[in-house]
């Protein structure tokens, strides 16, 4: 199997052509969106729902029901905010989008805060992507000299401004609710839920927040159909996805295929296989840092698509797959993502703030082996009283990857540690 | 605990005045408070044309509370949360080292020791004698199929070997930034060697 060019919507995914309006136009883009904005609120909103498209950003929510969760009708303004914080270690498709097609994501904004009765989009930004921002922002620009956002966008009747917000380097920015604190001007602290965004969201009003891949889609399953769409893909997991593959592989990238891809296939097709041959992988992290890592075993024949990747316990998160072969030192891999999430901890609930710094303290005498056998089950134990207990999910996030490694790597970590214990013995009987 | 100087006074040039002007247009009345952050890159940028070292000082911090309306210590705790904020003067290039897991399997620690070698700097948030740079350990900055990342100041330089770091820091010394990007030719985020999907162009397609 093979996604056909012509079924791909990101087609400047390289940014081989003209990123802005004119090339956008040739792609198909701002193609009659009045038309589609005639269709009506609901028309819009059941037609993304029958596409089964699923949220983009990594916890896979039904795209069409989260934008159904907004008030009919509302005496406060209504707030489309676009995720564009990309920060889950190794992601880097919406920087793509944002570069290279970035009028997807504008008319994206337009036809899904037109179905949620949004009077804007703000679109939130991560700070590194200070480059891709001034292409975002020049995209915005020319679309409201061109009429097609601003007051009667593309002649609709409709009012719909899209703003563009940079952060400044924070990886719990990404966390919906610690983005609108941040939006609002604070520190991006998660809130409590509920209430949710579509009640209480940016500045008190009914908001609905989303990756900006999900939003870069909705024009092309408006414009070809839900039928199209959900043709791709397998079912409850429909459509094609971007793409990370890096680590280990021959010729890392991004690229557009359906859900459901083998990994092996996406690996072997796009990627130039794995170094050294696919019998010298040792794992993969399918889906981003937050989720756990899979050992060669089972990457032989997953699928990868939600489903799939839940049912082997790990995930297609933000579909960012890592790739380690054999000369990787799996504990000190994991053991830096727990430095990661003790970084980013916003240091707000206690057993992530205390539990981060815990976990890679404990994970960096793993590395070395200085421990003691009981310590994996303690290790094992503690991942579990931060899982859960924490108001937003980087708690869980963190304790994923190492949840992962003592899940498939557990005589690794013994080898490890009999292995310290070993040279510390003779020196001793040395001294 | 701070072996700089914290300027006496602090206020906004034309420049950074308009720009905070334009910003807080984009946000409904009474919520400028959402212009805290472009307003603090704006204190930082005007730092950097003004003394060569792009950071906020206290002093900005409280220009930004007062044009906002907000409380100095509500600007101090955005400016403290957030990465982004040098809290202290940096060299003239910012070197911004990923060692996140996707960048260390491609060799982030050779990028690491290059700069070491480089420009003398021992430790982390360190200067070099010369004052040209700083070097600062960063987590994933998103460009991951690009392995590994040099950020200096607001770019990204991609697909970094040791050689290739040498190459950078030896031209910014002379103050010639390389052009940006791929460091070994590869169209963006296109597998090396060249794209093998979207082979049509699609302005035909």
């Amino acid at each position: 199997m093979m996604l056909a060019d012509q079924d791909r919507i990101f087609t400047n995914l390289y940014g081989v052509h003209d990123p802005l309006l004119a090339g956008a136009r040739m792609r198909g883009d701002w193609d009659n969106t009045k038309a589609i904005l005639e269709r009506g609120r609901d028309a819009l909103v059941d037609e993304v729902k029958a596409s089964g498209l699923r949220g983009r950003g990594g916890a896979g929510f039904p795209t069409g029901l989260k934008w159904s969760f907004m008030p009919k009708t509302s005496d406060r303004p209504c707030y489309l905010v676009v995720n564009a914080d990309e920060s889950e270690p190794g992601t880097c498709k919406d920087r793509d989008i944002i570069r290279h097609d970035p009028h997807k994501l504008v008319e994206g904004c337009l036809v899904a805060g037109f179905a949620m009765g949004a009077c804007a989009a703000y679109i939130y930004i991560r700070g590194e992507f200070y480059n891709e921002h001034l292409v975002l922002q020049a995209a915005i620009d020319e679309a409201y000299e061109a009429g097609l956002i601003g007051k009667n966008a593309c002649g609709s009747g409709y009012d719909f401004d899209v703003i563009l917000h940079r952060g400044a380097g924070a990886y719990i920015c990404g966390e919906e609710t610690a983005l609108i604190e941040s939006l609002e001007g604070k520190k991006g602290m998660p809130r409590l839920k509920p209430p949710f965004p579509a009640g209480v969201g940016l500045y008190g009003c009914p908001s609905t927040v989303n990756n900006v891949e999900s939003i870069a889609v909705a024009p092309t399953i408006l414009r070809r159909g839900a039928a199209w769409f959900s043709a791709l893909g397998r079912q409850n997991n429909t459509g094609p996805k971007v793409f990370c593959i890096s680590g280990h592989v021959n010729k890392p990238c991004n690229v557009e295929e359906e859900l459901g891809i083998p990994m092996r296939e996406l690996i072997d097709k796009y990627a130039g296989g794995v170094r050294g041959g696919w019998d010298n992988l040792l794992a993969v992290i399918p889906g981003g840092a937050s989720v756990p890592v899979i050992p060669k075993s089972v990457c032989d024949d997953v699928l990868m698509d939600f489903d799939s990747l839940r049912n082997v316990r790990s995930g297609l998160g933000t579909a960012a797959v890592i790739v380690m072969d054999k000369s990787t030192d799996l504990i000190k891999a994991i053991a830096r993502l727990s430095k990661f999430y003790m970084h980013e901890s916003c240091g707000q609930c206690t057993p992530c703030r205390e539990g981060t710094g815990w976990m890679y303290r404990v994970m960096t005498r793993m590395v070395e082996g200085r421990a003691e056998l009981a310590e994996i089950d303690t290790l094992e134990q503690v991942t579990r009283q931060i899982e859960g207990h924490t108001i937003c999910a980087l708690g869980d996030a963190a304790a994923w990857p190492i949840q992962g490694l003592i899940r498939h790597f557990r005589p690794l970590m013994e080898e490890r540690i009999a292995s310290y214990k070993a040279r510390s013995t003779v020196r001793l009987a040395a001294e | 605990m701070a072996d700089f100087e914290q300027p006496a006074h602090f206020a906004f040039d034309a420049d950074s005045a308009a720009e905070i002007d334009r910003v807080v247009a984009k946000y409904p009345p009474g919520r400028q408070a959402s212009a805290v952050i472009p307003a603090l890159y704006v204190v930082q940028r005007q730092m950097k044309r003004q003394t060569g070292s792009a950071w906020v000082p206290l002093k900005g911090m409280d220009a930004v509370g007062e044009r906002l309306g907000m409380p100095p210590i509500r600007v101090y705790e955005v400016a403290t949360f957030y990465f982004m904020f040098n809290m202290a003067p940096i060299g003239k290039y910012h070197l911004q080292l990923c060692t996140t897991t996707p960048c260390w399997l491609r060799g982030s620690d050779d990028i690491v020791a290059a700069c070491r070698e480089a420009t003398g700097i021992k430790g982390w948030k360190e200067t070099s004698a010369d004052g040209l740079f700083t070097m600062t350990e960063v987590e994933c900055v998103g460009a991951c199929v690009n392995a590994p990342i040099l950020q200096v100041d607001d770019d990204f330089y991609e697909d970094m070997d040791r050689e290739k770091t040498l190459l950078v820091i030896a031209a910014l010394r002379e103050g010639k930034p390389p052009a940006v990007g791929s460091m070994i030719g590869r169209q963006r985020s296109a597998p090396e060697g060249g794209p093998t999907t979207l082979l049509f162009a699609p302005e035909n397609g």
